[in-house]
């Protein structure tokens, strides 16, 4: 599921497959370049915070008719919760809310797996699947989809 | 010179590796790692002196009693402290501090009243404050820091007045490293007959602390930064004060007599250690004191600051890095911000090289704010570092930056 290295970059994350899992190119991307990085006025908005990294995500949606029909979000925080935000709201624009609130269960089951356990294939969501080889980056990833729920619910 | 190698075996955990690496520890302000001596102190109380203390007339008791005793003399050595009675033991720095807060400043502070600290302190030092200042309707006022993390002292004389009830200031910031010039702020807040407390945690392990010479009321510190055990540590307090400050929690031990129409409290120190104490933790942070002075302090200042200076020297080849904290008097903190990587991400990727450092707020959000950024890496060197270990931590550092780049 990892893209292409180019040769620079191989060397780090080749020595160390824990890495290369978390750090993959998608996730790169994602840090690099987030889709839906702004802020929706008139909608729905929720902030999350994680109290222990001082890590800030606020999702903005707009709901119509119980569909989700623009999705974006800020941050303030590392690249987990800069990439999970940024994958998010590529993959629930134009679900209705009740889907998406079944995808951050499905979403959050993945990444809390335990090492080793099989997971359920949630396409490009399935790049952060590597956050569950390091637990204390779990609420990272998970920030964006919590500040989402709160969106959706208010 | 300091012999690094020695010391180091004295440490086990310095021995083992970490995801396949040698472990490289940087992150002593969090907390630092226990020598031998300390573990086995631990181990053989439990093992061959347990009993409770001040109680019983049997042996076991007797022999528990003489080594905490002896254990509390030794702190008071350790800080200079006039007499033994002005050594309290404690969980640790934010226990103190809290006493303090809870005693003294409930006695103290009316409404209208203020305490006066510092943008750089820790939570610890900055809640236990706020929390009193509500209750009495008191005000906080903050003595602001320059861009280099130093304390703005025209600022402070201005803040001093005559509503101060007390001055409380960290000794070394566990964010930045500097190094507050306390003998200066003590004088001006005595000059206004003002009592001060000094949040010493980050510097016991670093330099000797003298409160006589310093001439504080109070200094609160944790054995665990001091390569003692966690659960345990230090408030020493001036005598005078201490006698006039009514108990902190009541029950066993802090009373010379019981009945239900009234209860005399005990002397000084037993007045602020209701219950049984930490007796093993109190032996701990004895040892861990005892081996401290094997070394020497003097030693160990010079041999972090040279280890500072070269850090310091190595990190700014580093591409994209900016400091933060460059306080002219610092301790062996690394605090630093590395272009478009977060702080967290470079601390999951310097563990994967073995390399252990804290990432985040450090406790100090006010301070965070202060400085504009949400968070910082932070590389905090102790005894037992190495020039090597600050090779494998930029080494590290680039890559991170090719992952990044």
């Amino acid at each position: 599921m990892s893209g292409e290295l180019p040769p620079h970059r191989a060397g780090v994350r080749g020595g160390d497959p824990g890495l290369q899992v978390l750090y993959q190119e998608v996730i790169l991307d994602h840090t690099r370049r987030p889709r839906n990085c702004r802020a929706i006025e008139g909608g729905r908005q929720a902030e999350e915070y994680n109290a222990i990294c001082g890590d800030r995500v606020t999702v903005y949606a707009r709901v119509e008719e119980g569909v989700i029909r623009d999705v974006s979000f800020l941050a303030s925080g590392c690249a987990i919760v800069n990439a999970s935000a940024s994958l998010m709201t590529e993959t629930v624009a134009g679900l209705a809310t009740a889907d998406a609130s079944a995808l951050a269960d499905r979403f959050h089951r993945m990444i809390a797996a335990a090492p080793g356990a099989d997971i359920e294939d949630l396409g490009t969501l399935t790049a952060l699947a590597g956050v569950r080889m390091f637990p204390i980056r779990i609420r990272c990833a998970n920030l964006p989809w919590e500040a989402l729920r709160a969106a959706l619910a208010g | 010179m300091l012999d690094v190698t020695t010391v180091r075996e004295d440490f086990p955990l310095l021995q083992e590796r970490v995801h396949g690496k040698p472990l490289v520890y940087l992150d002593n302000a969090a907390t630092t790692q226990k020598p031998r001596v300390v573990i086995d102190r631990l181990a053989r109380y439990y093992a061959e002196e347990n009993a409770n203390i001040h109680r019983g007339v049997h042996t076991l008791g007797e022999r528990a009693t003489v080594a905490y005793d002896s254990a509390r003399e030794t702190v008071r050595r350790f800080l200079n402290a006039a007499e033994a009675r002005e050594i309290i033991f404690v969980r640790g720095a934010t226990e103190a501090i809290n006493l303090v807060a809870q005693t003294y400043g409930r006695a103290h502070v009316l409404p209208g009243d203020e305490i006066v600290i510092s943008e750089m302190e820790h939570h610890s030092n900055i809640v236990p404050w706020q929390m009193l200042c509500d209750e009495k309707r008191a005000r906080l006022r903050i003595i602001p820091i320059t861009d280099t993390g130093e304390l703005r002292l025209d600022s402070y004389a201005q803040l001093l007045s005559d509503r101060t009830r007390i001055v409380a200031v960290t000794h070394v910031s566990n964010a930045l490293g500097t190094v507050t010039p306390i003998a200066e702020i003590v004088h001006r807040a005595h000059a206004r007959g003002i009592p001060v407390l000094i949040d010493g945690a980050q510097a016991v392990a670093h330099r000797s602390v003298d409160v006589q010479a310093l001439g504080c009321d109070f200094y609160a510190f944790s054995g665990h930064k001091v390569f003692g055990p966690t659960g345990i540590g230090v408030l020493y307090g001036r005598e005078r004060l201490l006698e006039a400050m009514p108990p902190y929690q009541g029950g066993g031990d802090m009373i010379s007599s019981v009945t239900f129409e009234r209860t005399r409290y005990n002397v000084l120190p037993h007045k602020f250690e209701a219950g049984t104490p930490h007796v093993a933790g109190a032996l701990g942070l004895a040892a861990a004191i005892d081996y401290l002075a094997t070394i020497g302090l003097d030693r160990v200042g010079a041999h972090e600051h040279e280890l500072l200076s070269y850090g310091t020297g190595v990190l700014s080849q580093v591409p994209g890095l900016r400091f933060t904290g460059t306080a002219s008097d610092k301790v062996g903190i690394l605090a630093f911000l590395l272009d478009g990587v977060h702080p967290h991400d470079i601390g999951t990727i310097l563990d994967r090289a073995g390399v252990a450092i804290r990432a985040g707020h450090h406790c100090c959000q006010p301070l965070m704010a202060r400085l504009g950024v949400p968070a910082t890496a932070r590389a905090s060197l102790a005894l037992y570092n190495t020039r090597e270990e600050i090779d494998a931590l930029a080494g590290a550092l680039q890559e991170v930056r090719e992952l990044f780049a």
